[in-house]
């Protein structure tokens, strides 16, 4: 008997089929809802106006992050909408009988990190959740994707969605990534070389041998930027790295569960021959610390690089996309980006909140001091990573150079918790998204690694960080 | 959900390539449990001075394109933020209709939900559409699956069967998902 190769994502599509009709979009099981306190209240409320219970509350985790207060020891909401927002979830969670890992719980933190922490997050299931950003769990072999709240409702009362089945897209990476750069550059880097719509209609699976070298933090903070490219979701195969990772967490299989569910897990790659309807390489040696310098991840560059001119665009509409992106930026073609003052540098966010991540930062702020006039915020991705964090002494690390040191959330990312830019103000951050007003109204803002939002801290302005390495 | 017919109405063009859902509705603007009542605040960055006043040279905020139902914009429309809020806001300002040579997943999905067309054009009719002037109609004919630009022949435009039909007669996707309760029954017995 032949058997047809398939991707992995092919196996955990086709093991999440529940029913295929004529004309229709195939209905896939969902093994995990993760929700959080913006996204979901129209949901509940259309439940509620059907009569309609949540079908698997033992399927679904709730925490708040959006809107959460990083302020230590004063967690204040921003307002009273925000409360209504925390207070409706909440609420939801003890009517439908969903696990909520509120503040305070010790659990709690941003949706993407506490996931995988608490072992929820698995090889081979189906995850959703009402955030673009859940690409994130793909690092595991998940097939992990964000989705819309009219979709969190359909989840909640049937525990699956009608899906138009993806196309999918094969990213190589090759090759060593030199001093001073890792999975942020990457990913940035890709984003640099197939655009912010370059992947629209696919999922991606990132394979070869410089994916194999990363850890699971860095491997989640690729995936992470997966829906940056405009993909469906990001898939990375498990293997040892990720195997090691999920021993002993609180939710995975444990005993004999374990072996069965390892065996399991093993099987999900790609077979030899199997195809996929594009590829994409990319070398990561030939990668510098990236920077974006205009209004899309899609538009970055390596450090050493010069802001691209207008006048040598491939086409006028990319021409205009880059003269408003470096007019709204207030950069000059031409200039390079080293050097460019900046206002706030933002170390955190589901991309770049993790162990690592904080290892990075305070790799190149311990014994300095942050900038004069510059600010710093170093938001850890959750409570557990925050606790980790200070037994190793980085908050020590952090607040000695003049950095602030707060509360798990999503902060500036997303700037809905009060952590906002002024208008006009430049900050390096470690997040994902690069537009106009992510970061408050008019904020402009440079994507970095934690590595070169450190350096920034330190100097006052974009740094190439190889030069504060080993000095 | 609102059923879809024909439509004809003259176009808004923004004609910026990307835009995201953080332009449509900025973060600031989902702290509601409601989807109604999102219209005054759709791309408020682009629409609104720092001191709240109309910015005059913004479309949406001229007179002439006040009901205007078709909004004509530039590629990959709708990338970001998997937020709801877009497509209610959208809605919600009186958009049906929304043309661009493509659009992002998620935007494309919960648009779908909301009873927005989505209508995908290659270069060369997006490029006939901008040249038209500013006052030219458009007609929509979904079951027929045409546009007509006023003065030239009707042109195809590609839908799946199952959006057509949602949009056609309103289908209630949740309650279509409900009636394979017993598949997902048994789905979860095999596992």
């Amino acid at each position: 008997m032949s058997v047809v190769p398939q991707t992995l994502f092919d196996k955990v599509w086709q093991a999440h089929v529940v029913s295929q009709e004529p004309d229709c979009p195939p209905i896939l099981y969902i093994d995990l809802h993760l929700i959080h306190e913006v996204t979901s209240p129209q949901a509940f409320a259309e439940l509620a106006s059907r009569g309609i219970k949540v079908r698997r509350p033992d399927r679904t985790v709730a925490t708040m992050d959006h809107l959460t207060p990083t302020l230590p020891k004063k967690l204040a909401v921003l307002d009273d909408s925000a409360k209504n927002l925390l207070d409706t979830l909440e609420r939801n969670c003890e009517e439908h009988g969903i696990k909520l890992y509120p503040w305070g719980s010790g659990s709690e933190g941003i949706v993407h990190v506490i996931g995988p922490e608490l072992g929820a997050t698995q090889p081979g299931k189906t995850i959703v959740c009402g955030d673009s950003h859940t690409a994130t769990h793909g690092a595991f072999g998940a097939l992990a994707f964000g989705i819309g709240t009219s979709e969190v409702g359909h989840v909640l009362a049937t525990q699956c969605l009608l899906q138009e089945r993806p196309k999918t897209l094969e990213v190589v990476l090759s090759g060593t990534p030199g001093p001073g750069v890792g999975a942020k550059d990457i990913i940035l880097g890709l984003c640099s070389q197939i655009g912010i719509g370059g992947a629209t209609g696919h999922v991606i699976e990132y394979r070869g041998d410089a994916i194999s070298a990363l850890s699971m933090d860095e491997r989640m903070t690729i995936c992470n930027m997966s829906i940056e490219v405009g993909a469906r979701a990001g898939m990375i195969a498990p293997d040892e790295t990720t195997f090691e990772y999920m021993k002993c967490r609180p939710m995975a299989p444990a005993g004999e569960a374990w072996d069965a569910a390892l065996a399991g897990w093993k099987r999900l790659r790609t077979d030899e021959g199997a195809s996929f309807d594009r590829t994409v390489h990319l070398d990561v040696s030939a990668l510098e610390p990236m920077l974006t310098y205009g209004t899309n991840p899609g538009m970055g560059m390596g450090v050493s690089g010069k802001i691209p001119d207008p006048t040598n665009a491939n086409s006028a509409s990319e021409a205009d996309a880059l003269s408003k992106a470096l007019d709204y930026m207030g950069l000059k073609a031409g200039n390079p980006l080293a050097g460019q003052k900046v206002d706030v540098v933002f170390v955190g966010s589901c991309t770049n909140s993790r162990m690592q991540d904080l290892r990075d930062a305070a790799s190149i702020l311990r014994g300095r001091k942050v900038a004069e006039g510059t600010r710093v915020l170093i938001v850890p991705g959750s409570a557990a990573i925050k606790r980790e964090a200070e037994a190793e002494g980085l908050d020590r690390v952090f607040t000695e150079a003049g950095a602030e040191w707060r509360e798990a959330g999503c902060s500036m990312c997303i700037a809905m918790n009060g952590d906002a830019l002024e208008p006009g103000q430049y900050a390096v951050s470690t997040s994902n998204r690069n537009f106009e007003g992510r970061q408050g109204k008019g904020s402009r803002t440079f994507l970095a690694s934690p590595l070169m939002a450190a350096a920034a801290a330190i100097t006052g302005c974009l740094t190439d960080v190889r030069t504060l390495l080993n000095e | 959900m609102q059923e879809f017919g024909t439509l004809q109405s003259k176009s808004i063009k923004i004609l910026v390539d990307d835009i995201d859902t953080d332009q449509i509705i900025p973060a600031r603007f989902l702290k509601t449990t409601d989807k109604l009542g999102l219209g005054k605040n759709l791309f408020s960055n682009w629409r609104y001075g720092e001191d709240g006043s109309e910015n005059a040279d913004f479309a949406l905020n001229q007179e002439a394109m006040q009901g205007r139902t078709i909004l004509l914009a530039g590629d990959n429309f709708g990338c970001g933020s998997s937020r709801e809020h877009a497509p209610w806001a959208l809605s919600s300002w009186g958009f049906r209709v929304i043309i661009s040579t493509s659009f992002a997943d998620i935007f494309r999905s919960n648009a779908l939900k909301n009873g927005l067309l989505l209508i995908e054009v290659d270069a060369e009719q997006h490029a006939l559409l901008v040249a038209a002037k500013d006052d030219a109609n458009i007609a929509i004919d979904l079951a027929a699956q045409e546009l007509t630009l006023a003065g030239g022949a009707p042109s195809e435009f590609p839908i799946d069967a199952f959006s057509k039909r949602c949009l056609l007669d309103g289908l209630d996707q949740l309650g279509y998902l409900q009636s394979f309760e017993s598949n997902i029954e048994e789905y979860e017995k095999g596992r």
